[in-house]
């Protein structure tokens, strides 16, 4: 049936995946867009390799200074993991709002993601902040220097994310849910979501294996 | 106008965007995933710190863990298939996973065999 269905379209499907996509001339502008942004995304992961691999290099080039384990608080850290991870959720929730126009869960969702992110963001500030008063700062060794780049880059991208995020909240305010304004939603999402999938791999290569004994 | 005649006519799909579901069956692809990513992650946490399992295999499960739990997030979260319609998100992941993997890959090679031809560092200072 889906055979009779697409024979007299073969052009539409020259690959024969069995569907007929008919959309002459360019794909909408939301995949265009999303498409785009998710070339972005992933040039924004080969940035953060980079700083993976400057930290392999030098993780134990610490010139007398503190080492990975003891300096590392596992507990602060299980705690912003699991922050991101429900904001990634909470996030994938407003964007399911934002797709049937529903106001309320819209801002539900995307304040407690904001609260997450904010809580991220403290926590991982204090934990500077205490590193740097110990007198281990990013000038201390080639090791700290590395740690604090790859994880202050990670922290950096989250802020910019958390500002992003109340962007996004005031023009669905002012503007409601236009076409162009769902489409920023959509890259939001993605933003956050690749975040999320940078710190598992923050928080496997440089906390946990690098508190390893 | 065709949905009739071609039984199979469906839109297309951005990058992120899933087919098109109830919202209940997306909320539950969403709690799923989060599910997931929460007991990768307690294993993660648990691995890294327990004597049960034989010292040297931590590493390894660690990173196999990750690589787990990344994949988790690729599917539940950004919504990245094996489907038809995704094979240009997936063609240029591959190509990201290409130049993460030349790039960190590459470093730690060369790096670890630059180190082993390195002179110990006080052979340098004194040649000073």
């Amino acid at each position: 049936m889906a055979m009779t269905a697409t024979a007299g379209h073969a052009h539409a499907d020259p690959h024969h995946i069995g569907l007929v996509i008919e959309h002459p001339g360019p794909a909408p502008k939301r995949i265009v867009t999303a498409y785009g942004f998710w070339i972005f995304l992933l040039s924004d992961i080969v940035m953060f390799s980079c700083f993976f691999a400057a930290y392999a290099v030098l993780s134990g080039q610490t010139a007398g200074g503190p080492k990975g384990a003891e300096i590392f608080e596992q507990r602060n850290v299980a705690i912003e993991t699991v922050c991101l991870l429900l904001s990634s959720f909470t996030c994938g929730m407003a964007s399911i709002a934002a797709d049937v126009r529903n106001r309320f869960w819209f801002y539900l969702s995307m304040t407690v993601t904001c609260v997450l992110g904010l809580i991220f963001l403290v926590l991982e500030f204090r934990e500077f902040a205490d590193l740097i008063a110990r007198g281990y700062g990013p000038s201390r060794s080639a090791f700290l220097t590395a740690f604090f780049s790859l994880v202050g880059c990670h922290g950096l991208h989250v802020s910019a994310g958390v500002l992003w995020l109340l962007t996004m909240m005031a023009q669905v305010f002012a503007k409601g849910f236009r076409a162009d304004i769902l489409r920023r939603m959509t890259c939001f999402a993605l933003f956050w979501h690749a975040l999320d999938i940078v710190w598992v791999a923050v928080f496997s290569v440089v906390y946990l294996l690098g508190s390893a004994p | 106008m065709s949905e009739q005649t071609h039984g199979m006519v469906k839109r297309d799909l951005a990058p992120g965007e899933e087919e098109e579901h109830s919202v209940g069956a997306r909320i539950l692809g969403y709690v799923v995933g989060l599910v997931l990513a929460l007991l990768l992650t307690a294993t993660s946490f648990f691995i890294a710190g327990t004597d049960l399992v034989w010292q040297p295999s931590i590493p390894v499960a660690l990173i196999v863990l990750a690589i787990a739990q990344m994949g988790v997030h690729l599917v539940f979260f950004l919504h990245i298939t094996t489907g038809p319609d995704n094979t240009n998100n997936v063609l240029a992941l591959a190509f990201g996973l290409l130049v993460v993997f030349l790039v960190v890959g590459g470093t730690v090679w060369i790096m670890a065999n630059l180190n082993a031809n390195m002179p110990p560092m006080d052979h340098i200072m004194m040649r000073q």
